[in-house]
């Protein structure tokens, strides 16, 4: 009978199938370059692709119809879930999340072979045959250890206990995790067209363009997914912030560090030839870094190093990151002769002296988190000590090496290429210092006045300015020399130069973020206290009043209300917030839900601790948090600057047709 | 190489050598939060005093006092064997009461009472604070934490 189980089941093992001969034809159509090979390669792409987005669709279908002979549904299931929170809950828990990830990667392979397979059939098939793999690797965790489609033991449940409750609070939820999983399971792409390159024994610009796309867009998703996780986190977990270093974040974190330090390198690889290697191991390690990441939060590790072997998952992870980075070893010692640079960095007072200062930067703050991360595992499995590290190691470190990132944002596009002379750099860096001066003082009139927020509001304004000035510069140019009209001097400069402005607006959402981030951090102010009904707390230029309680019952939570009403110190009403205090069903403790009150500058944020049912007294913790929206802001200004800088140019396609066969 | 890039090389070599040194021998050994129960940091003597600790244990019946105005809390954690007096000022969790597993994070004064910056009291279905006063299952309280709770 084709139950859903069933159906999953099958689907699952034939994507195997379809993974396991398509790497092999993969493989040997990288080495004899026969047209059939090719046809058949990218066939069994496709197949393995569809295959596995259909087992997801099989998944969805199960939850949605409670299907809980399906062990996964019977897990997370739950009739009194709200239907979209059902559908979401495919990717709550560990199986359904590793099932979501092999939709992603099909998703991911699907567009790869659409898009790039026939446009570079030299490098295609190699591509196809790592990502297949891969591939082969997630069918057999789904098929064995981490399979989500076993049949539920006898007797089978009516009901389930529905997916965890912090997933149904808030709409955030539905949309960070596959965010998240598009960039982690995307750099998979870029990695696997590095190995292609690796194995076919040639590296150069055509190959490098599609590669730095096949990253940028990833990236974006991972941008996008760690800042949504972090709005989630403030939004949703009532502590006031958005950031604690924790081991998951960071895992999120590690690979947006090198695959951004990749980003640039790839730029100096284009422009100067210099850096092969060090960019290659930046695309190899970012992609090991994923599978790193993936085994620390999957596995358990972080809640006892000893625990993580009790399922199969954890030991398959690590293996599988073992066999990654040897092999990525391998393969770039083997091609070391590829590597040699075709130029030289002549002066630190150039171009690509900044762009390989920012690579330090970027590959120490990545070895700072990754130490921190990884020490209590090692500690544990070492020494039978538990620990964590604490926020101010990471802290100490790391807010200086950001603040320098920034400030390199602001030197490196202002420099030249080749070198600087004195009188240049003086003549460059001016502007933007004064910039910079008068942003910082601007900000002390307002302030600011502590030393670290202080000069991130420097190198802000100072990298903020180059952004602009980098931007709005060729549109001058061309106006004032080429006597151009200032409309068409603006698209002629979008359209020849759209890589660079995406660059520039992805800084100038950096340059905001910093901001935002220092000032949130530093003059944050947080009150606690038990407000009586009709009493009033006061927390910076607010007080918040206490009218009562109300409860609200839905099928599957009931949730009791504080009404608070927010009033300016004159006592003017401000408005009205409702934090609350929700009871799942199925779950022994409540959870709150925090009410957050955001204008451009502030936010208001209340998070109930204690509530008396009939509304006598409530025990609140109250924050003002400036310039938190900044934050979010800047997230989109980023992920916007990725779409200017990766979107395919008409120009690019048309070219990329004839380029085919050229020589690397 | 041209000694304006000698001079930049060496400076890279430096900061990337100071860096490591800094990783190795700073940073971390400061900034290590130890998960204790009443009974290890006792084991630990006058080495636990002022260190950031995670104590985890029970609350122990009797010994909750939380004053409404003041926000002043005071319990005993304990772990069945041992029992640590815990100096709080803030509002409890909506679950935090008598007998129930909790997570204090903060750091022992030389007084013998833990001060703590930190209540962690939520936790899952999976762990149920035992009910007769025997040593809780520390890994079990540990793995039941959400993060950020």
């Amino acid at each position: 009978m084709l139950t859903n189980a069933v159906l999953g089941r099958g689907l699952i093992l034939l994507s195997i199938a379809l993974a396991a001969s398509g790497a092999i034809v993969g493989f040997w159509g990288g080495r004899r370059r026969t047209e059939a090979a090719h046809q058949w390669s990218k066939s069994l792409a496709y197949s393995f692709g569809f295959s596995l987005i259909l087992a997801n669709v099989v998944m969805i279908k199960a939850l949605i119809q409670h299907d809980f002979a399906v062990k996964y549904v019977a897990q997370v299931g739950s009739r009194s879930t709200p239907l979209h929170i059902t559908i979401v809950s495919l990717w709550s828990s560990l199986e359904g999340s590793i099932l979501f990830w092999g939709a992603v990667l099909g998703i991911f392979t699907v567009a790869f072979v659409y898009r790039v397979a026939d446009k570079h059939r030299d490098m295609a098939p190699y591509t196809i045959g790592t990502i297949l793999t891969i591939g082969v690797f997630f069918g057999v965790l789904l098929a064995g250890p981490a399979n989500p489609f076993l049949d539920t033991p006898q007797p089978i449940p009516l009901d389930g206990p529905g997916p965890n409750p912090l997933l149904q609070n808030h709409l955030l939820m539905i949309i960070h995790p596959p965010m998240l999983y598009a960039g982690y399971v995307g750099m998979t792409i870029p990695f696997a067209m590095g190995v292609a390159a690796l194995l076919r024994g040639r590296l150069g610009a055509g190959w490098m363009r599609p590669i730095r796309t096949w990253m940028l867009i990833p990236w974006g998703f991972l941008t996008a997914g760690i800042v949504l996780g972090g709005w989630w986190a403030y939004e949703v977990l009532g502590w006031g912030g958005y950031w604690a270093w924790d081991p998951v974040e960071n895992a999120s974190f590690l690979p947006w560090l090198t695959a951004s330090a990749f980003l640039h390198a790839a730029m100096l690889q284009e422009r100067r030839g210099i850096l092969k290697g060090w960019t290659l191991m930046l695309l190899l390690t970012t992609f090991c870094l994923t599978i790193l990441g993936t085994f620390m939060t999957r596995s358990g590790v972080f809640n006892s190093v000893h625990s993580f072997t009790q399922s199969p998952i954890g030991p398959a992870f690590l293996v599988f990151l073992g066999i990654a980075m040897v092999a990525s070893i391998v393969l770039v010692a083997l091609r070391m002769h590829l590597l040699t640079p075709e130029g030289e960095v002549r002066s630190p007072a150039s171009r690509e002296a900044a762009f390989i200062m920012n690579n330090m930067l970027f590959v120490f703050f990545t070895f700072l988190v990754l130490v921190g991360t990884v020490f209590p595992l090692l500690a544990e499995a070492v020494r039978d000590v538990k620990i964590s590290v604490g926020e101010p190691y990471f802290n100490r470190l790391g807010v200086p090496i950001a603040i320098s990132i920034v400030f390199m944002m602001g030197i490196g596009p202002a420099l030249p290429w080749g070198r600087a002379s004195k009188d240049e750099l003086v003549k460059i860096l001016g502007p933007p210092t004064a910039a910079g001066l008068l942003v910082t003082g601007l900000a002390a009139a307002m302030g600011v006045r502590q030393f670290l927020p202080a000069v991130t509001m420097f190198v802000s304004g100072f990298a903020a300015y180059v952004s602009l000035h980098d931007m709005v510069e060729p549109v001058l140019v061309r106006h004032r020399r080429g006597g151009v009209a200032w409309g068409t001097a603006m698209a002629e400069a979008w359209t020849r130069g759209r890589r660079r402005y995406g660059g520039q607006i992805v800084h100038l959402g950096v340059a905001m973020m910093a901001v935002g981030i220092a000032l949130s951090s530093s003059y944050k102010i947080v009150t606690e206290g038990v407000i009586d009904r009709g009493e009033s707390l006061s927390v910076g230029d607010y007080t918040l009043r206490f009218e009562g309680a109300s409860q609200e019952t839905l099928p599957h939570r009931r949730s009791t209300i504080a009404d608070m009403t927010v009033m300016d110190l004159s006592g003017k009403v401000l408005g009205t917030l409702q934090p609350r205090m929700n009871h799942y069903r199925g779950q022994m403790n409540p959870i709150g839900t925090p009410a957050v009150r955001s204008s451009l500058f502030e936010d208001l944020y209340l998070s109930v601790m204690t509530i008396d049912p009939e509304g006598k007294y409530v025990g609140m913790r109250a924050f003002v948090n400036p310039m938190i929206y900044w934050i979010w802001l800047a997230a989109g200004i980023m992920v916007l600057g990725c779409l200017v800088a990766g979107w395919p140019t008409r120009a690019e396609e048309r070219a990329a047709a004839p380029a085919q066969g050229a020589p690397a | 190489m041209t000694d304006g890039m000698k001079l930049f090389v060496g400076l890279m070599v430096l900061i990337a050598g100071g860096a490591l040194a800094f990783l190795a021998y700073g940073g971390i050994g400061e900034n290590l939060v130890y998960y204790w129960s009443p009974t290890e940091m006792a084991d630990h003597g006058d080495e636990a005093i002022g260190a950031q600790i995670r104590l985890g244990g029970v609350v122990e019946e009797g010994t909750l006092k939380w004053d409404k105005v003041t926000n002043d809390l005071r319990f005993n954690v304990s772990d069945g064997t041992k029992s640590v007096p815990v100096e709080g000022h803030s509002v409890p969790p909506q679950m935090f009461r008598e007998a129930v597993g909790v997570v204090v994070e903060g750091t022992l004064r030389e007084d013998g009472v833990f001060v703590s910056d930190r209540l962690l009291v939520k936790h899952d279905n999976q762990y149920q604070a035992p009910e007769d006063g025997s040593a809780p299952d520390m890994d079990a309280l540990r793995q039941s934490m959400t993060p950020e709770s």
